[in-house]
């Protein structure tokens, strides 16, 4: 299995009732994988005519309480921008798999990482967060999918998994199994036909003077929530380190290899590894900065979570950056280089 | 002794409208109260709400009812009758919302042959956003975008939906009706019943009203003239009847 069929499956164990997608490459083993087991477990799968309408109609599964998910790829991900935000708007909660490729425009189909900034900024209008899962194995990318369906659940917001093409098109052993998810609130804000109660009303229009200051606060008092309980990262050897590489998803596979080889020439190197990239592990990675310690981020793109990595340090040490932009990918030698000549250590 | 003679729908609720004098969104609304409780399906029906002069709809029908971005109802539909097919979904929208930049949207319901009712509002502007020109403005008509009036060269023919929709092999009853009289009035309702009707019979595709609605404010004319001119004029460009089921 593909990563794409994997996290497909996954959904599906998770118990996503609908699947509404737009082919887009690298990420079409989704949609071809949905289309032929939604239906044999009883559930939906909806070719759409356009991102735009596969993103409504998650909106619209969802404001009827139904789990529901769609993927694509950098440029279908753009058009789902007004849907995201609307579903922000309105608290549905929502899965979004971006399989990113190279950008801006058409771009590539390369790998990349370059829409972290769209995916941890929100690219859509208004002031709003989306949950934000950088996997770096297909195990993870499957570990993400009941994960992203719980946290879109029990928060009622979108839960985007950014994945790039390298993720979806690798073939690795996985574990597939149904785990106990988490306690979730009742929908009893879905639409379901008003039957012995009032009216339910999903919106994300507030006129009246204050009403949608009212609402901003109270999605800020949520997002705080997340910030508080859902950072997830992953460390290695910090603590003696004269150098931390941060990176996340497949990036930070290859960076994994540069810090070992790293340590076999004597470099004092570790690694961090954002899982949640909104919310960002900035208590971590500040926490890594009291001590001085260089920080080297690398990334597929030109630099985006190098900036989220600069906040976290707050001028405590210096942070630099490398990256291969427009599905370019960086190799564990050049990764290792730009460490070696950080620490002074010349080319053995 | 007294008898009553006419009463407020349930579904309708009791609230001052924001609808200007003469509109037809308030009729069409009561029409769509007034199944509701006919059929007796409040309990299973969930209403789809516009951008468009009608975004509050959910302040006048106590149903279920979703808000949605401008032009995707549609689609939220899709969403909702594939994931609920016992529920009854309806979506309210006006020619911005349908004919212009949800026309995706409302074509590939139909192609797709989406069990859904279709509540369309043709008032030949775009309300809301202070009278601009919609695909069906009529030609000559003046409005905020169309200062010397709509010409055919310039900004293309009014816009037949309806004629448009009923070629497609998925939708299944297609109507246009108007709300420039009484005896107009009820054979819109007895239009959108039966597109209800449809629904409730499982019906395979979708079924579609369009209804010819005045806005007095932006044709800038009284309420009565309004309704003159909707019937003399918007149904020579939109004929009234029937063009499918
Ligand atoms: C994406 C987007 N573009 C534009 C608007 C502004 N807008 C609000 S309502 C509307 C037109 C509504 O016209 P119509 O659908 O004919 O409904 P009416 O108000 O006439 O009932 C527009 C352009 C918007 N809300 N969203």
């Amino acid at each position: 299995m593909c990563g794409n069929e994997a996290l497909a499956e996954s959904a599906i164990i998770a118990g996503c009732d609908a699947y509404f997608g737009y082919p887009i490459t690298p990420q079409n083993e989704v949609p071809a994988y949905m289309s032929r087991r939604m239906p044999e477990e009883g559930r939906v799968f909806v070719q759409s005519e356009s991102e735009l309408a596969a993103i409504n109609m998650v909106f619209g599964a969802s404001a009827t309480g139904k789990r529901a998910m769609t993927s694509s790829s950098s440029p279908g991900i753009s058009l789902m921008q007004e849907g995201i935000s609307y579903l922000s708007g309105a608290e549905l909660p929502a899965v979004v798999v971006n399989v990113m490729r190279g950008g801006p425009g058409l771009g590539n189909i390369a790998p990349s990482q370059a829409d972290y900034f769209q995916a941890t900024r929100g690219g859509g209008h208004g002031d709003y967060r989306t949950i934000v899962l950088g996997p770096s194995s297909v195990q993870e990318l499957v570990d993400c999918m009941p994960l992203a369906f719980d946290l879109a659940d029990q928060y009622r917001m979108t839960v985007m998994v950014l994945a790039d093409g390298i993720l979806g098109q690798m073939m690795e052993p996985v574990v597939l199994e149904k785990k106990k998810g988490r306690e979730l609130p009742p929908k009893d804000w879905a639409l379901t036909g008003a039957a012995g109660r009032k009216q339910n009303i999903v919106r994300s229009l507030w006129l009246p003077e204050g009403a949608l200051e009212e609402l901003n606060n109270k999605l800020l008092d949520k997002y705080k929530q997340v910030e508080k309980n859902e950072v997830l990262c992953e460390e290695y050897e910090v603590d003696d380190a004269d150098i931390v590489v941060v990176a996340y998803g497949v990036a930070a596979r290859i960076v994994r290899g540069a810090v070992s080889r790293a340590r076999e020439e004597g470099i004092k190197a570790g690694w961090i590894r954002p899982i949640t990239l909104w919310p960002f592990p900035t208590g971590q990675i500040s926490r890594a900065a009291d001590e001085f310690r260089i920080f080297l981020v690398v990334e597929m793109s030109n630099g985006q979570m190098v900036e989220d990595v600069r906040l976290a340090v707050t001028g405590k040490a210096p942070v630099l950056f490398y990256g291969r932009p427009g599905g370019g990918v960086p190799t564990v030698d050049e990764i290792l280089d730009q460490i070696r000549q950080l620490t002074l250590r010349p080319k053995t | 002794m007294m008898k009553t003679v006419f009463k407020r729908t349930p579904t309708l609720k009791d609230c001052p409208t924001h609808y200007c004098p003469g509109c037809g969104h308030g009729i069409a609304h009561r029409l769509i109260a007034e199944i509701i409780d006919e059929l007796d399906i409040r309990d299973r029906t969930i209403g789809i709400a516009p951008v468009g002069c009608a975004v509050l709809a959910y302040d006048y029908l106590d149903v279920d009812m979703v808000e949605v971005a401008h032009g995707r109802p549609p689609a939220v539909a899709t969403g909702m009758k594939r994931t609920n097919p016992d529920k009854i979904i309806f979506s309210y929208q006006g020619d911005g919302d349908l004919a212009s930049i949800g026309a995706a949207e409302i074509l590939h319901a139909g192609h797709r042959g989406e069990q859904i009712t279709v509540v369309f509002i043709n008032n030949a502007v775009y309300g809301m956003t202070g009278g601009q020109m919609a695909p069906t403005t009529m030609l000559d008509q003046v409005t905020a975008t169309t200062p010397k009036g709509r010409s055919a060269a310039e900004q293309g023919y009014p816009l037949q939906v309806s004629e448009l929709l009923a070629t497609l092999p998925g939708t299944i009853y297609i109507e246009r009706c108007a709300l420039s009289s009484v005896a107009q009035i009820r054979k819109t309702k007895k239009a959108i019943k039966h597109a209800f009707d449809l629904q409730l019979e499982g019906a395979d595709g979708m079924s579609m009203v369009e209804v010819l609605s005045p806005c007095p404010t932006y044709w800038r004319m009284s309420p009565t003239k309004a309704m003159e001119w909707l019937e003399n004029n918007m149904t020579k460009v939109f004929p009234l009847g029937r063009l499918k089921g």
